[in-house]
């Protein structure tokens, strides 16, 4: 065992956002006190993160239990190649919707418990990605659950109530079959922690069973990373809030369903990968198909964002699908891409709503011509995210295709490449209608209020996290090497479980 | 030097807006410094080492063993020097004809980062690479169609060069992956040294047809060339530059880069060369239908590059040699013609062939150009294009290939020869007609690159020994794997050949054309309407078809519907989990009917008695009575099974909850039915099997009774350890205390979203502002 600092570095991610909340809390009217406390907080836990996988890709799998009760009696909390990268960035999209907060969130919901809840989540996904007990992760989803939904509901208005109540219904079912399949598991298995489970799970359970309750852990991880036939309550609620929400929700929620998918399916759920993995990529590639077809039949700029989630969470979940090494890396590498890239489109349309007043892509228009820097950056992450080379969307997509024609998969590299040419015409309907054309009369869709001229303080903290990102998306794409070869180091370390157990429970 | 010169214009492309800023007029003639030096570059690499391939490769992404790398042979030598030389006239060019356009720093941009990525498709040495520039050309040729964004057309067009090329290039991409895998290799030095391998492959015809539709589209061919003269919304530069000199011709490039390896697949000739034929005599036939300048060159460039893959395809020395000849001698003339039409268009105002007249007088340098471009894509001697047209009669020849093929050659050369005329000569000469502007001549930044280029065309066609045995042939060497050797004798006069002969029948037919092209004009315009079958229609098709269907399903999955969304989902679980249990798992016995007793048979009557009543009922306070028997049967089972700090949690949580809801009801709606009765069958139905699911897991559950060993170390540990009595208040804030802080957290944000939902309603202090 490492010493003390690794422990506590491991906590770090779930406590800071923890104080951070506690701390705004107390200064509840305070706003810019309680934005001070939000953006040190997101900072450090970047740096924490940048630590934690630091030491994690120096040094090994790192644990820690919670209270010193020895797994698998009490908590315990890990992170290998893969949590660490989520954490990292988790936080980093922490931080650059902490700063794009300050200008695009209203007063009264920055008097009304926004920056609490927005620490409560980082803390819910944070604590997600780093527990090592199923238990444990259930309490973290309903951390994560209960603050997005207040994040959703905040503001009280009709859309956003609307679409509220169908996310937290649809989410509440997904929780109950999670809970449901945690105690099955427990009753047939014995052990919450999840490396404990691992080893058990062949000894103490019948193939039969194993896929069973496997197929309840695909369907409450499904829900909430929001794969086909599963993912209604998406599109029904991110475009409610307002965008610095829709854009941490875009980054981050889903991929903790695809994060807890991936673990699973890697460390437990291994008995009969023809079976679970099968039905994984088979549903990846209706995910992939629907997402993108339901992005083409919108004309509203969040939507439009919103069903491309789903369609690439079809690309992330078919590499776990897949089943190999590199197509896992592949999954690995296309989260990253996809966090950063997803995230940075929301808040470019944040910035075009302030801009022309509306997410409507008939009446907006004309921006390219005014705002050309704004233009490059929605250009770099929506080509990114259509898969243009040599952005980092093209190398996630490669990877995928390779591994896919090297596997035979034939039909699900087509569906792969039909899905990529649809986000292509999408992104390019965004950029003819938003950029290019020229604004329509305005009286024909009703006075909407133009504001082309923004305070230049307030056009810096928009566009500062925007730049970050759009520089993280071109980085990752021309320097593909080092991010790719730390993604095959997870993936190898996802697909040797024995080493995770190792790790956890010592050499037994 | 290779990795400098393909990076070098990305990098000019950063600082050309800044520099279009400062110097405004000269940044056109600054700008192209650079390929004018990377042209002398290659000219001089080209001239010292002769038919000889170079690589040179530095590491990218080793772990997917993509490098950037560059090989240097007779036919990227050739492709490079091409779009060098022509760029840097065309950077000058578009100095002139956007002057004063306020976006023409962005022009540049566009235009300095499409010359990068062509010179590093004709240059990569890894076929990923060369993938990755590919795309790069695409996306930029997408920006440069859309260039005069705010016309309806141009954004059209621009989609539709994107979606087909994008498309193509899709297909290519698996393509170049099935051809790595099959060569065991990513660069094509290696794999050009393993064509029996990939030709060996099982997958070998879909590795070919896969790269042909990436070719395909790209340069043009039908049915896919519609995209090509709708891209003529493209200022002139770029019509010239991307849609006539490169660009289109890198489809032509990776058929040449491949024949070596795929040229003797079993269908490469029925694919490359059918395919070609039918484009060259799509593509001559429909030209003479145009009246816009842009529009006639875009058509002669499609037939063109049907022309060059019709070559490609039939193979063999004299075919590749007239194919490589071709594609110099095409981009010198319709470069030099393009640029024509900007002139003429940037001076008068109109590209209409039938109402321009007698323009030499007021633009005789543009006259000149024109006249020597247009003759030597007539394929008159002594232009270099007659010896190229020559060629193609040579190779069909070599080949002793039918009439029918010989008829379509001098079918689409004889077109060839018409539009040169019409626009090389007939809108220059006679009496003046009337324009919507005075004509005037062009400023020479916009004079210098027609002239050039045409200017070329006559010396190459005087002296062809100057490209022969320093361009063509190493060029021809690589596409061939031949030995270096010279190419067939390039030379104006062969004697008196059946080439010559067919020569002549092409001019003569051309000419007659030519004279009753207004007369046949009217009269081909009849079957117009036909046009409306063409494969224009078919993306539109293709397209509105997606959308439709994408509308349709769309709607049925995302109905905006609580109930069916709920209903879908435990569908989902149904067949998902219930179907593997059945399929899995044998389930032994429920239970042993005997241990039942009565007193349990009791509860479990009362509680299904309850739950009907809950569904049927029509009062919302029988149904929570009903909800409150349930919770209270579950209490009682609780303490039957021996936990009784359960059943007293369970107890009170159901009292309240029923007092809630009593208390809540009164300010709700009136209760109504709104569902009818096949749909409540319908969720009966699914409520019924989701049921007999949970069942079947519970069962999972019971069969296995293990000891657990953690309750045993709770149980030992934690008065010992713990220092704590009561067992499950250790676990809940020692032995697990994360979850239970956890859960805090949890409630004390349901309680700020309680207060947020009361107080916070914006949209009441907002009337009429709704968000959709």
């Amino acid at each position: 065992m490492a010493a003390t600092g690794v422990h506590v570095l491991l906590l770090c991610p779930v406590l800071i956002p923890l104080l951070g909340a506690i701390f705004s809390i107390f200064g509840w009217n305070r706003r810019r006190y309680q934005r001070t406390v939000l953006v040190v907080g997101m900072a450090l836990l970047l740096a924490a993160a940048v630590a934690l996988l630091r030491v994690v890709s120096a040094e090994g799998i790192q644990s820690v239990q919670v209270g010193n009760w020895p797994a698998p009696f009490g908590i315990t909390f890990v992170a290998d190649l893969f949590s660490a990268i989520m954490v990292l960035l988790g936080a980093m999209m922490g931080l650059a919707v902490a700063v794009y907060s300050f200008i695009s969130i209203d007063v009264r919901r920055e008097s009304f418990g926004y920056y609490p809840l927005f620490n409560t989540l980082m803390m819910g996904v944070s604590g997600a990605f780093l527990t090592g007990d199923l238990f444990n992760m259930y309490v973290w989803f309903e951390v994560m659950l209960i603050s997005s939904f207040v994040l959703l509901a905040l503001g009280g208005e009709r859309a956003q109530l609307e679409g509220s109540i169908k996310y937290v219904t649809l989410n509440l079912l997904s929780s109950a079959v999670f809970l449901a399949g945690v105690g099955i598991l427990y009753s047939v298995v014995g052990s919450l922690n999840m490396a404990d489970i691992a080893r058990l799970m062949s000894a103490r359970v019948t193939e039969g069973i194993a896929l069973t309750i496997a197929m309840m852990f695909l369907i409450a991880f499904g829900i909430k990373a929001a794969i086909f036939p599963m993912f209604f309550w998406l599109p029904a609620s991110y475009h409610t809030p307002p965008v610095a929400v829709s854009a941490i929700f875009a980054g981050l929620l889903t991929k903790v369903g695809v994060y807890s998918l991936i673990r699973v399916f890697t460390l437990i759920f291994v008995q009969n990968p023809g079976y679970t993995h099968g039905a994984i990529a088979i549903l990846a590639g209706f995910t992939m198909i629907c997402g993108v077809l339901g992005a083409a039949a919108q004309m509203e700029f969040r939507r439009v964002l919103s069903f491309h989630i789903i369609s690439q969470i079809g690309y992330m979940i078919l590499g776990l699908g897949f089943f190999t090494p590199l197509a896992l890396a592949g999954s690995v590498f296309y989260l990253i891409h996809h966090i950063i890239v997803k995230t940075n489109l929301f808040l470019v349309s944040g910035v075009v709503h302030r801009l022309q007043g509306t997410y409507q892509l008939k009446p907006l228009g004309g921006l390219y011509k005014r705002h050309p820097l704004l233009g490059l950056l929605f250009l770099i992450p929506a080509m990114s995210l259509a898969g243009v080379p040599p952005l980092s969307g093209f190398w996630a997509k490669f990877i995928l295709i390779r591994e896919g024609l090297e596997l035979r998969h034939y039909l699900l590299v087509a569906a792969a490449l039909v899905t990529s040419i649809l986000t292509l015409y999408s992104m390019s309907k965004i950029w003819v209608e938003v950029f290019w054309k020229d604004k329509p009369e305005s009286r024909v869709f009703g006075g909407a209020p133009i504001a082309h001229r923004l305070p230049r303080i307030v056009w810096v903290l928009y566009l500062a996290p925007i730049v970050a990102l759009a520089l993280c998306t071109v980085i990752i794409g021309l320097a593909a090497e080092p991010v790719f070869a730390l993604s095959l180091r997870a993936a190898e370390q996802l697909m040797d479980p024995q080493a995770y157990i190792e790790a956890i429970l010592g050499g037994g | 030097m290779t990795l400098l010169a393909v990076l070098s214009p990305f990098a000019l492309a950063i600082v050309a807006p800044w520099l279009q800023r400062r110097l405004d007029r000269a940044a056109g003639w600054l700008l192209a410094a650079l390929p004018a030096v990377l042209f002398i570059g290659f000219l001089n690499f080209a001239l010292r080492h002769p038919a000889e391939s170079h690589v040179f490769s530095w590491p990218w992404i080793p772990s997917l063993q993509i490098q950037l790398s560059f090989l240097l042979d007779g036919l990227s030598l050739l492709f490079a020097l091409m779009i060098t030389g022509i760029g840097a006239l065309v950077l000058i060019y578009s100095g002139g004809y956007l002057a004063g356009h306020p976006h023409l720093g962005r022009f540049y941009v566009y235009l300095l980062m499409f010359m990068g990525s062509m010179l590093g498709v004709v240059l990569s040495n890894n076929v990923l690479s060369l993938f990755v520039f590919w795309e790069l050309t695409s996306f930029s040729s997408y920006l440069l169609i859309g260039f005069y964004h705010d016309r309806q057309a141009s954004r059209a067009a621009a989609l539709q060069a994107l979606l087909v090329t994008g498309a193509g290039g899709l297909a290519l991409l698996a393509g170049v992956i099935l051809l790595a895998f099959a060569g065991g290799s990513w660069e094509l030095s290696e794999l050009l040294a393993r064509g029996d391998l990939v030709r060996g492959h099982p997958l070998l015809h879909a590795t070919l047809v896969l790269i042909l539709l990436g070719a395909f589209t790209k340069s043009a061919q039908f049915p896919f060339h519609f995209w090509l003269p709708a891209a003529m919304e493209a200022p002139a530069p770029v019509s010239t530059y991307l849609h006539s000199a490169t660009m289109v011709k890198a489809g032509v490039y990776l058929l040449a880069r491949l024949h070596p390896i795929l040229g003797a697949a079993p269908r490469w000739q029925l694919y490359v060369g059918g395919c070609g034929a039918l484009t060259m005599l799509v593509g001559a036939g429909l030209a003479l239908l145009q009246v816009d300048i842009k529009r006639q060159l875009a058509y002669t460039t499609v037939s063109v590059l049907g022309a060059l893959t019709f070559l490609l395809g039939l193979g063999g020395e004299t075919a590749v040699t007239g194919a490589i000849l071709y594609v110099l001698v095409h981009s010198l003339y319709k470069g030099a013609l393009f640029l024509v039409g900007g002139n003429v268009d940037h001076a008068v105002d109109s590209r209409d062939v039938t109402r321009l007249r007698g323009l030499r007088r007021a633009m005789p340098i543009t006259f000149v150009a024109a006249l020597l471009a247009g003759l030597s894509m007539a394929g008159l001697p002594p232009f270099v294009g007659f010896i190229s047209k020559e060629l193609i009669y040579e190779a069909l020849h070599a080949h002793d290939l039918s009439l029918l093929l010989a008829a379509v050659a001098v079918a689409a050369n004889g077109c060839m020869f018409v539009v040169a005329l019409l626009i090389g000569v007939r809108i220059f000469v006679g009496p003046p007609a009337a324009t919507p502007r005075e004509p005037h001549e062009a400023p020479p930044s916009m004079w210098l690159g027609p002239l050039a280029l045409a200017s070329l065309g006559l010396i190459f066609g005087l002296v062809p020994g100057l490209i022969e045995g320093r361009l063509i042939a190493p060029a021809v060497a690589a596409v061939g794997q031949l030995p270096a050797t010279p190419a067939p004798h390039l030379a104006l006069w062969h004697g008196f050949t059946p080439m010559l002969l067919l020569s002549a029948v092409t001019i003569a037919a051309g000419l007659l054309v030519f004279l009753g092209w207004d007369f046949l004009r009217a009269r081909l315009n009849r079957l117009a309407p036909l046009g409306r079958l063409g494969p224009a229609r078919w993306y539109e098709w293709v397209l509105q078809g997606v959308l439709g269907f994408a509308h349709l399903q769309t709607r049925i999955l995302q109905s905006g519907s609580l109930p069916v969304y709920i209903a879908t989902l435990i569908v989902v679980i149904i067949l998902l989990v219930g179907g593997t249990l059945l399929e899995q798992v044998q389930i032994v016995r429920l239970a042993n009917w005997n241990d039942i007793r009565f007193h349990e048979l009791c509860i479990i009557l009362t509680m299904m008695m309850a739950i009907l009543t809950l569904v049927t009922t029509n009062s919302r306070l029988t149904a929570i009575a009903a909800l409150g028997v349930v919770g209270y049967c579950v209490s009682l089972i609780f303490v039957l099974f021996g936990a009784p700090d359960l059943a007293i949690t369970q107890f009170c949580i159901e009292t309240l909850s029923v007092v809630l809801f009593v208390l809540v009801l009164y300010k709700l709606p009136r209760f109504q039915v709104f569902s009818r009765w096949p749909t409540r069958l319908a969720e009966a139905a699914i409520a019924v099997a989701f049921g007999l699911v949970v069942i079947g897991l519970m069962t999972l559950g019971m069969e296995s009774d293990l000891g657990s060993p953690i309750s045993e170390f709770y149980a030992a540990n934690s008065y010992l350890q713990a220092h704590g009595r009561n067992i499950v208040n250790v676990i809940l804030v020692d032995f697990r205390g994360v979850d239970t802080m956890g859960e805090i957290t949890v409630l004390a944000i349901g309680a700020l979203g309680v207060l947020a939902l009361l107080k916070l309603r914006l949209d009441r202090d907002r009337p009429g502002k709704e968000s959709s």
